[in-house]
């Protein structure tokens, strides 16, 4: 067998550039997302279960726990969904040059936590 | 030779478009569901039932439970074989990763089969 075969990256001696913690932050959200979708299917079931059913879910949306993992369900989503808006403007070709990379991670990082801040002011 | 047999789709640009257009579904859906949160009058839930027991709406959600299927797979399965490797876990990767791979397999059918059964007890 070659001996020679590529190895990956060591990425903890690496100082990651913006793009590159903006991308390794999507991976994290979408676990975080895998997780969550547990808890807005279990809302959802709730909300859905009945009149009392859905005032429990509301009442359940006044708790400070829940309303702070529904904030971070949420963060999670929106974070994702920008940065997978970004990945699709790539896939079309736009951004794609070395100068575009730190400014798309710029404007992701931006408009999420504007949706974040909001998702905040809702929940709360 | 090495083939890759735990990839959803066995080919890895059929993995992208399925990431792609899953990933379209499940923007479209959670962009509706939002609005409509945002839009839901004092007759609550009345108007949240009503739009869940229309055939449309469970074809919609649906879709999308099964767009996230897909999507969480090739997703999780990008991370997973990434970061579960020989050279982070040892020799003992492959069978690691299996087991999470696995875990990850259950918990998504455990999601399609729990919204088919809260979406058809309307």
């Amino acid at each position: 067998m070659n001996q020679k075969r590529p190895v990956d990256l060591d990425l903890s001696a690496i100082r990651l550039p913006l793009a590159a913690i903006t991308s390794i932050t999507h991976r994290i959200s979408g676990i975080t997302l895998f997780a969550g979708i547990a808890l807005l299917l279990w809302l959802l079931q709730l909300s859905l279960s009945g009149s009392e059913g859905f005032a429990q879910a509301a009442a359940l949306l006044g708790s400070p726990l829940v309303k702070f993992l529904v904030w971070v369900v949420l963060s999670a989503l929106a974070y994702h969904m920008v940065a997978g808006v970004k990945h699709l403007l790539l896939d079309m070709g736009i951004g794609e040059s070395r100068e575009a990379g730190p400014v798309g991670a710029r404007i992701t990082i931006a408009i999420s936590l504007v949706l974040i801040v909001l998702m905040g002011v809702w929940v709360w | 030779m090495v083939t890759s047999i735990t990839n959803l789709s066995r080919n890895g640009v059929s993995d992208w478009l399925i990431q792609r257009v899953s990933a379209v579904v499940l923007l479209a859906w959670f962009l509706f569901i939002g609005y409509t949160i945002l839009n839901l009058g004092d007759a609550g839930y009345l108007e949240w039932r009503a739009l869940f027991s229309r055939l449309w709406m469970k074809v919609f959600t649906l879709a999308a439970l099964l767009a996230l299927f897909g999507h969480a797979w090739v997703g999780m399965w990008t991370v997973f074989t990434d970061y579960l490797t020989k050279g982070t876990l040892g020799a003992t990767a492959a069978w690691l990763r299996f087991a999470v791979q696995l875990i990850c397999f259950v918990v998504l059918l455990v999601y399609l089969v729990w919204a088919v059964h809260i979406l058809w007890s309307i």
